[in-house]
């Protein structure tokens, strides 16, 4: 019977994924929970934030500036038609704020550092050193996987605002020196339409959303990997692929919260 | 890698993630542009507001002197009432003339505020009596069909 073979596989599927959101919702309560020993012991996620944030710098800032100019260019094609391309400062700030710099930081993000992660963590099982932890009565996911949660909380919204602020000197670069738009109505007309809480807090909020969700699954899939070299790269594939999809569902259901009603 | 050169690096990426924030809340939001220390509260009614919205600029003479706070409509006058908070520093004459103003073509509505000749002036709550409303683009299209109208054929 085919078809009942479809439906059935259906099922399956279906029942296996509400048991891996499950598993990762157990897990990262457990991260949340057993975070405190890894502030106690900060050098842990400072040594995190070397390899998630430093380690990702140069990537957003690059990305961030040719977004920005980008933006610029396509900004003033569009604004110049309406004759109003003084408008362009406010439209790459907020086009960066609101959306770019959150978004497009934390899928760098994912593919940079959240890949990386899984692939230690999951190299660590793979190679046995996570039960030896256990073993030693050290306590694997206060050790190794909440300094690498905090981490990724804590540089995810400084790279989205380095990434929005590079993206603002990439538009600046092409409006106001190459195209030759006003640089004070840029400026100031940026600044009227920018608003600190509005815009830039929910940015804000954004990224830190992102930066859970991403670190949380790339997390989980590395502590969740089969110990094999196979299992570890279709982890680290997984990783990139659901984070990405989870950012890009979360900041509509965020942007839906947050601007509507304006 | 070495202890210290890690937590220089850290340091950096910490400092530049924190001034990155700064440099948008001040130079590209408007937190650092205008800071009114006190302020004091003064209504106005217009028969019609246009496109004025919440959070406005309200200048004289050109300078920001102030903010819409809230706009409601009047049901015993059907009219729009703004509530305004103005900048202590700046008091302006009872009979000051509040104008909606567009900058620009097409830009944002702002109140522009003409100080008139009274020796009194405006306290906490009060309310202005001279205002003039926005201008509409459709009865200023009417009013000029309106007049051509009345010009004699050639």
């Amino acid at each position: 019977m085919p078809a009942t073979n479809t439906i059935r596989i259906i099922g399956h599927r279906a029942i296996n994924a509400v048991w891996r959101i499950g598993l990762a919702s157990r897990f990262f309560f457990l991260t949340l929970l057993y975070s405190g020993s890894s502030f106690r012991r900060f050098r842990l996620i400072i040594r995190e934030l070397f390899s998630t944030g430093v380690l990702s710098l140069i990537i957003i800032i690059v990305a961030g500036l040719f977004v920005g100019m980008v933006l610029g260019l396509q900004g003033y094609e569009t604004l110049k038609r309406y004759g109003s391309e003084s408008a362009l400062g406010s439209m790459v700030a907020l086009s960066l704020v609101r959306e770019l710099g959150p978004v497009v930081a934390a899928l760098l993000f994912a593919s940079r550092a959240g890949s990386a992660m899984t692939a230690e963590i999951g190299l660590m099982k793979a190679t046995e050193q996570i039960s030896a932890m256990e073993m030693m009565a050290v306590n694997p996911i206060a050790r190794i996987v909440a300094p690498r949660f905090w981490a990724g909380v804590i540089s995810m919204p400084l790279l989205a605002a380095m990434f929005s602020a590079a993206g603002i000197f990439g538009g600046y670069f092409v409006g106001v020196v190459q195209i030759g738009v006003d640089e004070g109505s840029f400026w100031s007309q940026m600044q009227a339409a920018v608003d600190f809480r509005e815009d830039i807090l929910n940015g804000v909020i954004k990224s830190f959303a992102f930066g859970t969700v991403v670190t949380v699954i790339a997390l989980f899939e590395g502590y969740d990997a089969p110990p094999t070299a196979e299992g570890v790269s279709g982890a680290t594939t997984r990783t990139v692929v659901t984070s990405s999809l989870a950012i890009l569902m979360l900041d509509f259901v965020l942007t839906a919260i947050m601007f509507r009603g304006n | 890698m070495e202890r210290t050169t890690l937590d220089l690096w850290v340091g950096i990426f910490v400092v530049a993630g924190i001034a990155a924030l700064v440099m948008l809340a001040m130079k590209v939001g408007n937190l650092g542009t205008y800071n009114m220390s006190e302020t004091y509260q003064v209504n106005a009614y217009f028969t019609n507001i246009g496109g004025l919205k919440p959070k406005a600029s309200i200048k004289s003479a050109g300078v920001l002197v102030g903010r819409v706070t809230g706009i409601t409509l009047d049901t015993e006058r059907y009219e729009a009432k703004v509530e305004m908070s103005l900048d202590r520093r700046y008091l302006f004459p009872r009979d000051t003339f509040a104008n909606i103003l567009t900058s620009g073509l097409l830009g944002e509505q702002y109140i522009g505020l003409m100080p008139g000749g009274d020796s009194e002036m405006l306290k906490d709550g009060e309310v202005i009596k001279k205002t003039q409303s926005a201008a509409v683009l459709e009865e200023l299209i009417g009013k000029f069909i309106y007049n051509k109208a009345e010009e004699p054929a050639k």
